[in-house]
C-alpha cells in the first residue's frame, strides 16, 4: 500500500513528524541511510530552552514545544513501558548570566524583552544566583533564572518518538539512502528512489537534519541549509555541584550569528550520569569532523569563568556533529512551494531537540488541514529573510 | 591469605632497600616503599578494594594494573579520578578513596520548579 | 636531519628508536610511564632496583643494551612520564599534543610536537570478557598480576586461578608462582583441538614460536617446578564473595565456550586473574587518520608504514606477534621514519626475522579466539560495563524495546562504554552483545575505538595551554574553510 507520506531522515525530526503524523491518521514510511538516531539527534545535547531566543516567531514555536513536552514524556512512558530507556525530562531550570560588566545591561534587557513576550525570565541577585548555584564564580554581573528551561536525553527522545509511531503502523526502513525523486507527469513529486529501490508516496518530507541541503537538492530544489560544527566536552563522573544549565550570556549572540569562524559559549550543566557537559562551539567548517585542540581550549576557558572549580575537573571525551544551519536562523517547516508533493522539516540549528515536538504538529496539521498552533507563516521557504537565498524555480 | 608483597630478603631477584613512604588513606596511615605506585602500597597492606561504585556501591581496586580500567582511581592531594596503579606514591600523598554518589533525576516537572519559587522569594517574575 | 617521534617504549618503541638513531635521524621518544621498557620488559623502579632482575626477565640483557643506547644517544631525547593525550590532524600535518608530568596529575606542562616522521608503538592491554563477579575485588586482569609482579613484586593473591584463553596466560602464572603465590591451575577455554589447530598439542610449546629457547624453558620449567595444574577446555564462569573474592567456579566448556552443565566445580580462591586476549591500543592511530583492517589491527605495509604518509606503527597494534615480532616491526618502522631505503643492510635481518612470526596471529586467533558460546556463563545481573555498572540484561532488553541498529543511540541509551575508562574494556564486548541483537548489524559505522582524547585531561590545564599555540598552524586551519 502506497503510504501518504514517506520521511527522509529518522533523527529526532523525522521521527516526531513520524508519530504525529501516524496519530493523525496517515500512513508513514521513514527512511535513513544509516541507522536512527545516528546523526546529529547523537551528537548534540539535550536542551529544551526558551531562554535562548529572543521575542518573535522562533520564540513562539519554543513555547509551544515547551508545552508539549511533559504530555508527551508522558503518553511516550504508558506507550512504550518501563523497560525502555528513559528520556531522563527535566525541568531543571536554566541559569543565564553575564561575565562581564559590559555584558550586564545588554542581558538585562534582553530578559526584560523576553518577558513582554511571556517568558518567565526572573532578574536574581548575584547572591541569589549563588544561592542556587554556590559554586558559580561570585563575579558574575548579572543573573537570569529561567525555570522553563528544560532537557531530555535526545536519543533516547528520537528513539522513543520513532518506537511510538512504529506502534502506531509507520514502517521504519534503516540502510535505504534515498538517491532522488519520483516526478508525476504533472511534475508533482510522487515518491523517491533510493538504494532500496522505489518508493511511492502522497507526499515527501525532507527530515535529513544537516545533509537536507544535499537531500533537497537531488529532489530538484534547492535549500540553502549548511552544516554548523558544534564540539562538547563531557567530564568524568563528579560530586553534583552544578544544579541548573548555567550559561554565559554571550551564548546568546553566538546563536544569532551567522560569523563563520569559531565561537564557543558555555553551557555547563550536569547530567544524570553524574559527568558534566560544557558546550558548544559553533563553526562552519562543513562535514570536517577531526579534532580541534584550540576548541577544546576555548571551551575549557569560558567554562572556568561560569565554574573556577571545574579547573581540576577531567575531561574525558568530546564529541560533536553538525547543527543543520538555516542563514536567516529559522527552520524549514511546510510544504516546498516549487515543487508540489515536497515538504521541508529542517534547518533547526542549535534547537532541534526542543523544536520538535512543534514542528511534527506543525507539519501535521498543515499536512491534514488542520489549523497549528503556531502560524506556520515565518517558517515556510516564502518568507521574506529567504527570497535572495531560494530560487523560484525549483 | 591476601595481596601482599614478596618479602625482598626471599626475593631472587634481590630488590634494593628503598626508603620508606608514607601516606594517608582516608585518613589512615599507611607505609610503604618509594617507588611503589599507590595501588602497590595498598595491595602490599592487605587492601584489596578502595573505591565505591555510583549506581550498586560496591567495592573497586585494581582490575587491569596498567592503567586502562580507571577502577582504581582515587583523589590524590586534591586531585580526583588518579589511577592509582600508574601513580607512585609520594611521602605525605593525602589520599581520599572515591564515592560520587549519582545525581537523581525524575521526569516530574512541576516538583522541582515549585520548590526553587520557593527558595526564591525576592525573585522577581 | 629527519626529527622522528616514537610513542611508547616497549619493545617495538625502543627497536625503532634505535634503528631511527642509527639511520641518522633525530629522535624523541616519549612514554606515559616513567620507565622504559613497555609492558614486557616492565621492571622495579630505580629505587629498589633488582639486583637479578634477569632472573624475571627474558632478555633482560637486549633490554639494557637497547636502553643503554638511547639515553647516551646525543640524538635522542628520551621524555618519560609523557602523555600522549590527542593527535591532531590539521592540514598542514599532524600535531601531537602531550601533557608531562605525573600520571593524571593537575597542572602538568603540555608540548605540541610536529615532527616529519612518527611511529606509533603504543601496544595493547588484555581484554576480559565479563562473567559472574568479575567486578567483586580479587577479580584482576592476568596483565595486572603480571604488571604487580613485575614492577611491584607484589603477589595479588596467596591462592590464585589463571583463567582465560591464550599463551599469555603462561608468564602470567609462572611470575605469580615467583612472586610467592600459589597458583591453583590455570584454566584454559580453548581444547585440545583448536589448540592443536593453532599450535602442536603441547601448550607451552607455543612459546617456542616467540623465541626458540628462553622463554619455553623458562616458563616450562617454572610450571613443573611450582607444579602449576593446567587444564585446557575450562573456564572461570563466576567468582563467588561479598566484598571480595573467595570462591571461583570453573566448568568445562564445549567447543563453542558454552559452560557444560553439570561439569561446575568450586574452588575456594582469594584472587583470579583472567584475560582472553588482547585488545590494541589504536586510539592514536585512528587520530592520526591511519587505516584500521577489519581485524582492528593498524593496517600497515612491509615497511611498516601505515595509510597515513610518515606515520609508522609497530609491535601489538600491528598485531599479536609477541615480543621479538615487536623488536623486528619496531627497527624495520624506526628505519623507515628516518627515510632509510628498503635494501639498506641494516634492516634486512629484521625483515627477515619479521617474516618468522607473520602467521602468529593467525596461529593464535586458531588456536585461543574467542568463541561465541562464552555468552552461556553471562546471566541478567552480570555486569559488561563495569564503569556504568550496566548489566548484560539491560543492554539486551534495550536493544530489543527499541529495535536500535545504532551504536552511538545504544551507548548512549545503556551508557554502556560510556564511562571513564571509554569503553577500553567492555566497548568490543557490548559492540558484540549488541551485534547479536541486531540481525543485520549495527550500521552507524562508528566503533569503540574511537578516542580522540586518548586519556583525560583537566579542564585547568586545557585553559592554561589557551592561546599559547594559536600557532600560525592552527590559526590557518581555522580559517582556511571560510
Ligand atoms: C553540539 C551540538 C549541541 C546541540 N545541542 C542542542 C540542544 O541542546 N538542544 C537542541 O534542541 N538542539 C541541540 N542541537 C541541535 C540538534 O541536535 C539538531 O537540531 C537536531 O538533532 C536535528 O535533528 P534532525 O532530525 O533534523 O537531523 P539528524 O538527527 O541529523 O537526522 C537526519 C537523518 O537524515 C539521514 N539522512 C541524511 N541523508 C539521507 C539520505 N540521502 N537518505 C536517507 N537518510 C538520510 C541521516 O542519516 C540522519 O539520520 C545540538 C547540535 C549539536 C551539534
Ligand atoms: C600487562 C601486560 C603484561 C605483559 N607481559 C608479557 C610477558 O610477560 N611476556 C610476553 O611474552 N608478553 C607479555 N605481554 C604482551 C606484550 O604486550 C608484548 O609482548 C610486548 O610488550 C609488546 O610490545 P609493544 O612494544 O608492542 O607494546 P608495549 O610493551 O605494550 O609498549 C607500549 C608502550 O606505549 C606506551 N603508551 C601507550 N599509549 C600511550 C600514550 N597515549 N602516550 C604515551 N605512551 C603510551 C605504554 O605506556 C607502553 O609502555 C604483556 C602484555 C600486557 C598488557
Ligand atoms: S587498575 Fe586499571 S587503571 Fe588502575
Amino acid at each position: 500500500m502506497t503510504p501518504d507520506v514517506v520521511i527522509i531522515g529518522a533523527g529526532i525530526i523525522g521521527a516526531a513528524c513520524a508519530r504525529s503524523l501516524v496519530r493523525a491518521g496517515l500512513r508513514v514510511t521513514v527512511l535513513d541511510r544509516n541507522a536512527a538516531a545516528s546523526g546529529t539527534s547523537a551528537s548534540g545535547e539535550g536542551n529544551l530552552l526558551v531562554s535562548d531566543k529572543g521575542p518573535g516567531e522562533e520564540l513562539r514555536l519554543a513555547q509551544y514545544a515547551s508545552s508539549l513536552w511533559p504530555d508527551t514524556v508522558a503518553e511516550l512512558r504508558r506507550e512504550l513501558g518501563a523497560d525502555f530507556p528513559s528520556l531522563e525530562y527535566e525541568r531543571k531550570g536554566g541559569l543565564v548570566v553575564a561575565t562581564t560588566p559590559a555584558g550586564r545591561d545588554p542581558l538585562l534587557a534582553f530578559a526584560e524583552s523576553q518577558r513582554g513576550a511571556g517568558v518567565d525570565a526572573r532578574v536574581l541577585t548575584v547572591k541569589q544566583a549563588l544561592r542556587l548555584e554556590p559554586d558559580l564564580n561570585p563575579a558574575i554581573t548579572a543573573a537570569i533564572h529561567y525555570p522553563e528551561d528544560a532537557q531530555v536525553q535526545p536519543v533516547a527522545a528520537t528513539e522513543a518518538l520513532l518506537a511510538s509511531a512504529r506502534l502506531g503502523g509507520a514502517d521504519v526502513r534503516v540502510g535505504v539512502t534515498v538517491t532522488g525523486g519520483i516526478r508525476a507527469a504533472d511534475g508533482a513529486l510522487v515518491g523517491v528512489r533510493t538504494s532500496a529501490g522505489d518508493f511511492s508516496a502522497g507526499a515527501v518530507l525532507n527530515a535529513a537534519g544537516p545533509w537536507s541541503g544535499e537531500v533537497s537538492r537531488s529532489l530538484d530544489a534547492s535549500l540553502p541549509v549548511r552544516p554548523r560544527r558544534g564540539v562538547v566536552l563531557v567530564t568524568t563522573r563528579m560530586p553534583h555541584r552544578i544544579f541548573h544549565k548555567v550559561y554565559d550570556a554571550d551564548y546568546v549572540g553566538a546563536v544569532g550569528s551567522g560569523e563563520a569562524e569559531l565561537q564557543t559559549s558555555s553551557v555547563v550543566e550536569s547530567t544524570a550520569a553524574g559527568t558534566v557537559l560544557i558546550g558548544s562551539s559553533r563553526e562552519q567548517v562543513g562535514f570536517d569532523n577531526r579534532l580541534r585542540v584550540s576548541v577544546l581550549e576555548e571551551l575549557a576557558v569560558k567554562a572556568l569563568r561560569l565554574f573556577p572549580f571545574l579547573a581540576g575537573a577531567s575531561v574525558m571525551r568530546s564529541y560533536g556533529g553538525f547543527r543543520p544551519y538555516m542563514p536567516d536562523h529559522l527552520p524549514v517547516i511546510g510544504p516546498d512551494h516549487r515543487v508540489p508533493g515536497l515538504w521541508h522539516a529542517t534547518g533547526h540549528e542549535g534547537a532541534g531537540i526542543g523544536l520538535s515536538l512543534a514542528t511534527a504538529e506543525l507539519i501535521a496539521a498543515q499536512l491534514t488541514g488542520g489549523v497549528p498552533a503556531v502560524d506556520p507563516a515565518s517558517f515556510l521557504l516564502t518568507r521574506p529573510s529567504l527570497a535572495a537565498l531560494v530560487p523560484e524555480v525549483a | 591469605m591476601a595481596s601482599r608483597m614478596f618479602p625482598s630478603r626471599d626475593d631472587r631477584i634481590q630488590p634494593a632497600e628503598a626508603p620508606p613512604v608514607a601516606l594517608t588513606i582516608d585518613g589512615q596511615r599507611v607505609s610503604g616503599l618509594r617507588g611503589q605506585t599507590i595501588a602497590g602500597v595498598l595491595l602490599a597492606s592487605g587492601r584489596l578494594s578502595w573505591r565505591t561504585t555510583s549506581a550498586g556501591a560496591t567495592p573497586r581496586g585494581v582490575f587491569c594494573g596498567i592503567g586502562v580500567c580507571f577502577d582504581c582511581i582515587v583523589t590524590v592531594n586534591g586531585d580526583r579520578d588518579v589511577r592509582a596503579c600508574q601513580r607512585r606514591a609520594d611521602d605525605g600523598d593525602v589520599i581520599l578513596t572515591q564515592y560520587d554518589d549519582l545525581p537523581g533525576h525524575d521526569d516530574q516537572p512541576q516538583h522541582d520548579e515549585l520548590t526553587r519559587r520557593d527558595e526564591l522569594p525576592g525573585a522577581a517574575s | 636531519m629527519t626529527g622522528v617521534l616514537v610513542i611508547g617504549a616497549g619493545p617495538a618503541g625502543l627497536a625503532a628508536a634505535r634503528a631511527a638513531l642509527r639511520a641518522g635521524a633525530s629522535v624523541t621518544l616519549l612514554d606515559s610511564s616513567d620507565q622504559l621498557g613497555g609492558q614486557y620488559w616492565r621492571h622495579l623502579p630505580d629505587s629498589r632496583a633488582g639486583v637479578r632482575e634477569d632472573r624475571l626477565h627474558h632478555g633482560w640483557d637486549r633490554f639494557r643494551a637497547l636502553q643503554d643506547e638511547l639515553l647516551e644517544h646525543p640524538g635522542c631525547e628520551v621524555v618519560p612520564s609523557a602523555q600522549v593525550w590527542a593527535i591532531e590532524r590539521l592540514d598542514e600535518g599532524l600535531v601531537v599534543h602531550v601533557h608531562v608530568g605525573p600520571p593524571d596529575g593537575n597542572r602538568r606542562p603540555s608540548r605540541e610536537l610536529t615532527p616529519d616522521a612518527i611511529v606509533i608503538a603504543t601496544g595493547a592491554y588484555d581484554r576480559t570478557l565479563p562473567f559472574p563477579g568479575w567486578d567483586l575485588p580479587g577479580v584482576f586482569s592476568a596483565g595486572a598480576a603480571q604488571a604487580l609482579a613485575k614492577g611491584e613484586r607484589v603477589a595479588v593473591g596467596g591462592r590464585v586461578v589463571v583463567a582465560g584463553a591464550g599463551p599469555f596466560l603462561l608468564p602470567v602464572a609462572a611470575s605469580l608462582a615467583q612472586t610467592g603465590a600459589r597458583v591453583l591451575g590455570v584454566y584454559e577455554a580453548s581444547r585440545p583441538r583448536a589448540l592443536a589447530r593453532g599450535w602442536l598439542p603441547r601448550p607451552w610449546r607455543l612459546l617456542g614460536a616467540t623465541s626458540k629457547f628462553g622463554e619455553l624453558a623458562s616458563y616450562a620449567l617454572s610450571h613443573v617446578r611450582h607444579r602449576i595444574p593446567y587444564r585446557v577446555g575450562h573456564a572461570v564462569i563466576a567468582a563467588h564473595g561479598t566484598d571480595r573474592v573467595e570462591q571461583v567456579t570453573v566448568a568445562r566448556l564445549d567447543a563453542r565456550w558454552a559452560p557444560i552443565p553439570g561439569t561446575e566445580r568450586r574452588i575456594d580462591a582469594d584472587a583470579v586473574c583472567v584475560s582472553h586476549g588482547f585488545t590494541p591500543r589504536i586510539e592514536l592511530a585512528i587520530a592520526a587518520g591511519c587505516d584500521i583492517r577489519p581485524d582492528r589491527f593498524v593496517r600497515v605495509d612491509d615497511r611498516q608504514h601505515t595509510s597515513v604518509p610518515g606515520v609508522f606503527a609497530a609491535g601489538e597494534i600491528t598485531g599479536i606477534g609477541g615480543v621479538d615480532a615487536a623488536l623486528a616491526e619496531g627497527a624495520i618502522a624506526g628505519h623507515g621514519a628516518a627515510g632509510g631505503g628498503a635494501d639498506d643492510p641494516a634492516v634486512r635481518r629484521d625483515l627477515a626475522r619479521r617474516a618468522t612470526f607473520t602467521d602468529f596471529a593467525a596461529r593464535i586467533e586458531a588456536a585461543h579466539g574467542i568463541r561465541p558460546g562464552w555468552t552461556g556463563w553471562l546471566r541478567p545481573d552480570t555486569l559488561v560495563c563495569r564503569c556504568e555498572e550496566v548489566p548484560y540484561g539491560r543492554l539486551r532488553e534495550t536493544g530489543r524495546a527499541t529495535c536500535s541498529t545504532s551504536l552511538r543511540s545504544l551507548k548512549l541509551s545503556t551508557r554502556a562504554g560510556l564511562g571513564i575508562c571509554q569503553g577500553r574494556v567492555c566497548g568490543r564486548t557490548v559492540e558484540d552483545l549488541l551485534g547479536r541483537e541486531s540481525p543485520g548489524g549495527l550500521l552507524d559505522g562508528t566503533s569503540t575505538d574511537r578516542r580522540p582524547i586518548a586519556s583525560p585531561v583537566r579542564i585547568g590545564e586545557l585553559a592554561a595551554a589557551h592561546g599559547r599555540h594559536t600557532s600560525a598552524a592552527t590559526d590557518a586551519a581555522r580559517h582556511q574553510h571560510q
